[in-house]
């Protein structure tokens, strides 16, 4: 089985590579050690032990020290096609989820116009055979134009390739129409992921309320607007006993209902984005709406905590970076004005190295499990470094220091939530579906030498 | 100081600092000439998107008695209305290489990214519902000079709480100043979690007997569209502050302009005991200490942005050429 039975990448070369002596890390296929990885034919080809295999003509890879994780899978970003190609597109879009050592990420489809035809679906796939660097899967939208008005034809939209249904960038406010969409999932099959919010509780909210909100004067968005459409939905898919992934949890209670309709048996699963993993309400102080704006909003500490938790005992399968590339337009105006967004693909796995593994809060195994989590829910496999897998692979130097932005960025827009921070980690090489996805400049220069 | 962008980032020494300067300036407001040479030469730009009486007069009266060239520009009929961006206006009038910009905003943190585009010194005169950094001082200045000092006074802000830069910006200057603050008014208007902000909380004027000072705050008419208050007759029977509530040893603020009959009655306006008059007199020197502190103050460093030419230093000595 590979990403692309079902994702659109463009076609290359298939790489035939040796890892020699690297520190191979799989947690769930059970693998940790040091090892010479063979990518040949597309495929994990073999992990010999270390020195010991052959190289056959093979590009061979210096990797002592350096580790190789199953690559990364992001069920949620935003390539902005059609509509906004001067934000990100797929070319660069799949070019910074390569440099961020993902091997497929899922668009969402809240474009301009949105995607809601079985011809947006198909002109998309085109574009990503052309351009694509890792594989890409688009979802449709569960409305027709976004509108929650009406269900758009999801048998015909499944058909032409849409891995599953969101509106993410607005709620589906009408508890009929959610009711309606998980009912027809059962004649179209697809995820349905949600952006849960009720705009009636957030109103002209920016920013978490709280004390911060209170002290900076910024209207809020209480965490009950997120956790009562959580419940609403949760409850409605039992009832349907339908499949919804809850998108970008933000807030505990949230959390809570997320792990108690997973052990009522509900099929839910749930995402959680790096920046709500590292950053508090606190950051909104600044005003900087560069790196702290986004929907939902960076909330309490209590909350960050609860993710963490989420994320350890498993009710929080998947980070998913929620990439939203905005220009400099759009965020160079006071906070109140500024476009919601920050990007995460390039930043997501050594951020959270950083933040969360460094300091002990979180171990290397269940981060790198976590970072591929996101594959499963929209009924894909799991990037795997198993023999036999398909070669989707992220070797990485856990020392090396770099500071965000420094090089510039793959993606077309620059309001990275991690700008100018210094951050541990780096991907050096990413192999997606058998193809060399993405080399780090400098570490390529070292292997040619 | 470099600007005043809010309250939260003046020490109470700088306060001070800037009362007493203000106190010499009510001196050159009993003369016969009311002007000083002190920024002659220098600009200063007023730049308001929002309307504004007092503080855009007060701080207009305030560059000229300093003797300074005025810029005043208005949104409504500027190129603002032409669909320019904040930035761009800001680079447009810094290349008149103005000392001062004073910018009034309707969102937060404006005043904050205009200090980052200009090398002028930048004067938040409100943003948002963020803060309201003059204001509070000239309330300071005028609490100041009725009680001597703050220490201990006992303040309650009463009214919209939730959405006033007023509030938020007197409850850091009162409690910086020794005061201690109490909030109060309907729940629906108070912000979740800001007695984190040191200050206490009330929901009725039960115990405003307590107070030394009540500080009403103005109810904007909207705000009963938007269902924080059933009614201005409920809101007005529940929380306005009247002579019945008052007693006669306490001050009575606001910070204009008032809506008469909804959170405060016209006879406790009229009373004796309303220093809203005051407050107004104070806007004038206060925001002249404001500019002659920004402008004139030694440690000002040079502007690090900017074409460099003409770069202001110290002000002019009366009499010499510029």
């Amino acid at each position: 089985m590979s990403l692309t039975d079902t994702l659109d990448v463009r076609p290359g070369e298939q790489a035939h590579l040796v890892l020699r002596r690297a520190t191979v890390l799989d947690p769930v296929a059970g693998i940790d050690g040091v090892h010479d990885v063979v990518v040949r034919d597309g495929e994990i080809a073999e992990l010999a032990g270390p020195g010991e295999a052959k190289t056959d003509g093979a590009e061979v890879v210096e990797a002592e020290g350096l580790h190789a994780f199953p690559a990364f899978f992001d069920p949620h970003v935003h390539l902005r096609t059609p509509g906004h190609e001067h934000k990100e597109d797929v070319e660069t879009g799949t070019r910074s989820a390569a440099a961020g050592g993902f091997c497929g990420i899922l668009a969402m489809a809240n474009t301009d116009p949105p995607v809601s035809t079985a011809a947006d679906i198909t002109a998309l796939r085109e574009q990503a055979r052309a351009g694509a660097s890792v594989p890409v899967g688009f979802l449709a939208t569960v409305t027709k134009e976004m509108r929650g008005e009406e269900l758009t034809e999801m048998v015909e939209l499944r058909e032409a390739g849409a891995v599953g249904f969101s509106d993410d960038g607005l709620p589906i406010q009408s508890a009929r129409i959610m009711r309606r969409a998980l009912q027809y999932q059962r004649l179209c099959g697809g995820n349905i992921a949600l952006h849960e919010e009720d705009p009636e509780l957030s109103g002209d909210g920016v920013m978490h309320e709280g004390p911060v909100s209170a002290a900076v004067g910024l209207a809020g968005i209480p965490s009950v607007s997120e956790s009562t459409m959580v419940a609403r939905d949760a409850a409605l898919a039992a009832y349907e006993q339908a499949r919804i992934h809850v998108q970008h949890l933000s807030a505990a209670e949230s959390v809570e209902i997320v792990r108690a309709a997973k052990a009522a048996g509900v099929k839910i699963s749930a995402e959680a984005s790096p920046h709500h993993l590292c950053l508090t309400d606190e950051e909104v102080r600044s005003l900087d709406p560069h790196r702290f704006k986004m929907n939902p909003p960076l909330r309490h500490e209590s909350d960050r905590q609860a993710l963490i938790a989420g994320l350890r005992d498993g009710t929080i399968e998947c980070v998913a970076t929620d990439h939203a590339p905005h220009q400099a337009e759009e965020k160079e105006v006071p906070y109140e004005q500024a476009a919601m967004g920050v990007t995460g693909l390039e930043t997501a796995f050594a951020a959270l190295h950083t933040e969360l593994v460094m300091p002990g809060v979180i171990d290397l195994g269940l981060l790198v499990e976590r970072m591929a989590g996101g594959a499963a829910p929209f009924g894909l496999e799991r990037p795997s470094l198993a023999p036999g897998s398909e070669a989707n692979v992220a070797l990485c130097d856990l020392g090396a220091e770099w500071t965000v932005g420094e090089d510039g960025y793959e993606s077309r827009s620059q309001n990275s939530w991690c700008a100018g921070r210094t951050l541990t980690g780096r991907v050096l090489v990413t192999v997606a579906a058998g193809q060399v996805a993405f080399r780090l400049r400098s570490f390529a220069l070292e292997v040619a030498l | 100081m470099r600007h005043l962008l809010a309250i939260e980032d003046v020490t109470r020494e700088e306060i001070e600092a800037i009362l007493d300067r203000a106190e010499s300036f009510a001196e050159v407001g009993r003369r016969d000439i009311k002007k000083v040479p002190t920024l002659r030469g220098r600009t200063v730009v007023t730049l308001f998107y929002e309307s504004s009486t007092r503080t855009s007069s007060s701080f207009e009266l305030a560059a000229k008695r300093l003797s300074a060239d005025l810029v005043s520009v208005k949104a409504a009929g500027s190129s603002v209305d032409k669909g320019e961006s904040l930035k761009d206006t800001i680079a447009t009038l810094s290349a008149y290489d103005p000392a001062a910009i004073v910018i009034r905003h309707p969102y937060a943190g404006a005043a904050q990214m205009v200090a980052g585009w200009t090398s002028a010194a930048v004067v938040n005169a409100g943003d948002g519902k963020h803060e309201h950094p003059s204001q509070a001082l000239l309330d300071v200045y005028t609490l100041r000079r009725r009680l001597g000092s703050l220490d201990g006074v006992r303040i309650w802000i009463v009214g919209d709480v939730l959405h006033s830069r007023v509030a938020r910006s007197n409850l850091i200057a009162f409690q910086r100043m020794g005061a201690e603050v109490t909030v109060c008014g309907p729940p629906t208007l108070i912000p979740r979690g800001i007695e984190q902000l040191g200050c206490e909380v009330e929901h009725s004027l039960d115990r405003l007997d307590e107070a030394e000072v009540v500080y009403a705050l103005r109810l904007q008419q909207e705000r009963m569209a938007e269902s924080f208050v059933p009614s201005l007759r409920e809101y007005a029977a529940t929380f306005q502050v009247d002579t019945r509530r008052l007693n006669p040893r306490q001050l009575l603020m606001h910070p204009g302009p008032v809506n008469r009959g909804v959170e405060l009655s016209g006879e406790a306006i009229d009373s004796p005991q309303s220093l809203i008059a005051e407050q107004v007199a104070a806007g004038l020197v206060v925001r002249m200490a404001i500019l002659y502190e920004l402008l004139t103050g030694a440690e000002r460093p040079a502007p690090t942005q900017g074409d460099g030419e003409g770069t202001p230093g110290s002000p002019t000595p009366i009499g010499t050429s510029a």
